[in-house]
């Protein structure tokens, strides 16, 4: 272990600058934006300096810790804050500032005739500074700081419009779904205090071997439930498609490339929960395997551009959290979907939001067609980032999401099977919408309005742009080159010791397999897609169910929402005639009590004398009869 | 002579004084009644000082003549005022503390 001392700057510049730029108020608006954009960009100088001295040391020296101070110390239980960057925390401090700065650079010219740009790059930073203690902190509880952070951060940004109550329910819908999550860590940080005594990922780590099964599955199921909320995965996915309501570099930067992978983070960092409970890695297996149908499926019918590609979203981390289920050997190409998917997601997500401001903000990809025509830059970057995230070779997603396919079939036996399969059917679902995407928007015919008059972007959204499209293309084979990643991952995930099971099929065919599936996904939409009518056609029942995105809403609506409201309408009916007729009736009492009582106040001296002589007379009478 | 006739003498005068207060309404037979009942007290305190063969009954006898004369000089300004405002000494009509 190394101790230094700039960990803590990561977190305290862009607090501090959002701090300024939310007090200062309007004075701030001219220069907001620049210094937001400035810390940001500083957070990723100082990431790469620590990076950069972390490769230069070796084995256990590169995880650096620093101990900022004493935050809880009740007789035996301490928790400090400090912070730990090591292998896997810097792959994310990196990808946050790296994509983070991108995105405030594309945010300066998207938000710049919102007249409230200076709250919006506020939220940002705080978003920055939430989400790097979030991967910072060393130990549970400091881990939830950031946690809560980010939540605030993604429920504010998504309800930035918040003039639209459309919006505003979205924001509040997100929280609400976080929250559930929330209670699961919350849940698990308390079992861990309980059966170890420290919140302390070493702590937990160390005290796992001597744990019950029944405490790690307990734990593991919790966790499981907190990286379900923060990462829109099944059953806690309903938000992600209505965060799509906040600008579009929100989406692109907290609901695609960092915040919602907060729940990948989660569990690899407690690998050693999930690898010493077999039930909560499957639990884990099924989540994943389920949001990644899920998602996929929900993928195929929207026609918001935004949504089709939340929907993506949702079903790549179902990748990520079903390769976190297959134990030690899926880590490590987690995190490199991971990362890959920051890369194209984000990339594409601003190619949409690069649309959009072409478009006057509209959404209905129905309505687009034939953009790659007048808008060249936004159609390769996004086409770059296609390529991507459908897995063809060379690009990123091909190494990343291949790695995933492989190690599923891996896994051994049925379970080997039933994942890999899912994963692949996967596969061809994700290059079936991925390619309705980019068919409706960027080939075909026009379909959009004479009122609208799609240009290419400023250099200052495109820009970020063909970074993150350099990243869609180069990342996977850089990650995978000598297994890079997977080595630089191993001390923390404990990889090395994973001798490799019976392969179940050869790596060639399954990533043959696996381009084929693709092939045939790609074939459908560009059939199918040949002509786009401007409305939706109406479609049969499959369809239907697809576009209210598999009844989730219904659902939660029926089974959650109706019966919580009937609940709490019959708590404020109690409230009203139970308890407060009980805090009525004393005060009822009282007041008739005191209106009889008055009478006897008739202002007459000689009544009130003759009380005083009665009193006193029952008095004596009293002592009289006590003493006799 | 016996001692408990002097008691049940204070005991008729206080009586007396007490259903005089009850009983009348001008304020200055009011007044005067008041002054029966502490005289009343006052010759009981004389008379359990002479059962006890000490000063100590007698002493507060004149601590509640020193009384009796204050209240006087309070009460009958209250009187005084009272029967300029309203023209009656009638202590029901000074009623006002009623509601």
């Amino acid at each position: 272990m190394t101790t230094s001392s700039n960990l803590v700057y990561l977190i305290a510049l862009p607090l501090v600058s959002s701090a300024i730029l939310l007090l200062l108020g309007r004075i701030a608006d001219k220069w907001g934006h620049l210094l937001a954009t400035l810390v940001s960009a500083s957070t990723f100088v100082i990431a790469a300096i620590e990076f950069f001295a972390m490769r230069q040391r070796t084995g256990d020296a590169r995880a650096v810790t620093q101990d900022l101070f004493t935050w809880i110390s009740v007789g035996s239980f301490n928790v400090h804050a400090s912070l730990l960057l090591d292998q896997l925390s810097i792959c994310f401090v990196l990808l946050i500032s790296g994509v983070g700065t991108l995105i405030h650079i594309y945010s300066i010219a998207y938000m710049s005739h919102d007249h409230d740009r200076r709250r919006f790059f506020a939220y940002l930073n705080l978003f920055v500074a939430a989400m790097l203690l979030l991967v910072l902190g060393d130990s549970y509880l400091n881990l939830y700081v950031g946690w809560e952070g980010v939540g605030l951060a993604s429920y504010l940004l998504i309800g930035f419009w918040n003039q639209k109550p459309a919006y505003a329910v979205a924001a509040k819908k997100a929280f609400v779904a976080n929250r559930v999550g929330d209670i699961g860590l919350s849940l698990a940080i308390m079992i861990a205090f309980a059966q170890f005594g420290t919140v302390s990922f070493t702590g937990v780590a160390a005290g796992v071997p001597h744990a019950s099964t029944a405490a790690l599955t307990g734990l593991g199921a919790m966790l499981l439930l907190a990286a379900a909320g923060k990462s829109a995965q099944f059953p806690l996915q309903s938000w992600l498609g209505d965060a799509m309501a906040g600008p579009t570099p929100v989406s692109a930067l907290i609901h695609a490339a960092t915040m919602v992978t907060a729940g990948v983070y989660l569990i690899t960092r407690s690998h050693f929960v999930f690898d010493a409970s077999p039930t909560a890695q499957t639990m884990v297996l099924i989540v994943g395997g389920v949001t990644l149908l899920f998602g996929a499926l929900v993928g195929t019918a929207k026609d918001d551009i935004k949504k089709a590609l939340a929907a993506s979203t949702m079903s790549q981390i179902g990748y990520m959290i079903l390769a976190t289920g297959l134990g030690p050997v899926g880590y490590a190409f987690a995190i490199m979907h991971l990362l890959t998917h920051g890369f194209f997601k984000a990339g594409m997500f601003l190619g949409a939001g690069s649309v959009m401001h072409g478009m006057n903000d509209e959404v209905n990809m129905r309505r687009y067609g034939a953009i790659g025509k007048v808008m060249p830059i936004t159609a390769v970057t996004f086409g770059l980032g296609y390529l991507a995230i459908i897995g063809v070779p060379p690009f990123a997603g091909f190494y990343s999401k291949d790695k995933i396919i492989e190690t599923a079939f891996n896994a051994g036996g049925t379970k080997g099977i039933l994942v890999g399969g899912a994963a692949l059917l996967g596969a061809a679902i994700t290059a079936f919408y991925m390619t309705r995407v980019i068919v409706l928007t960027f080939t075909g015919t026009k379909r959009w309005d004479d009122e609208a008059h799609p240009h290419e972007s400023p250099s200052l959204m495109w820009i970020p742009m063909v970074i993150l499209a350099i990243g869609s293309v180069a990342s996977g084979f850089l990650f995978n080159s000598g297994r890079a990643l997977v080595n630089w991952l191993a001390p923390v995930v404990n990889a090395a010791g994973v001798h490799s099971e019976k392969e179940f099929l050869p790596a060639t065919t399954i990533s043959l397999m696996a381009l084929g599936v693709v092939a045939v996904g790609v074939a459908i939409a560009i059939t199918k897609y040949r002509t786009v009518p401007v409305e939706a056609p109406a479609g049969n029942i499959l369809t239907k169910i697809v576009r209210r995105d598999l009844l989730q809403d219904d659902f939660n609506d029926r089974v959650l929402v109706r019966p919580g409201q009937a609940l709490t309408r019959f708590f404020v009916g109690m409230d009203n005639s139970f308890i407060d007729g009980i805090v009525r009736g004393v005060g009822g009492v009282i007041a008739l009590t005191s209106t009889n009582l008055r009478r006897i106040q008739n202002g007459y001296v000689r009544s009130y004398a003759l009380i005083m002589v009665v009193g006193v007379l029952a008095l004596l009478t009293t002592i009289w009869m006590v003493t006799l | 002579m016996d001692i408990s006739n002097y008691l049940y003498l204070s005991a008729i005068l206080f009586t007396i004084g007490a259903v005089g207060v009850v009983l009348r309404r001008n304020a200055i037979v009011v007044f005067m009644c008041v002054e029966l009942m502490l005289n009343a007290a006052n010759l009981a305190f004389v008379t359990f000082s002479r059962v006890n063969g000490d000063l100590v009954g007698q002493v507060a006898s004149f601590f509640t003549m020193v009384v009796a004369a204050c209240e006087v000089v309070v009460g009958l300004a209250i009187i005084v005022t009272m029967y300029r405002s309203r023209r009656s000494a009638s202590i029901d009509d000074a009623s006002l503390l009623k509601r």
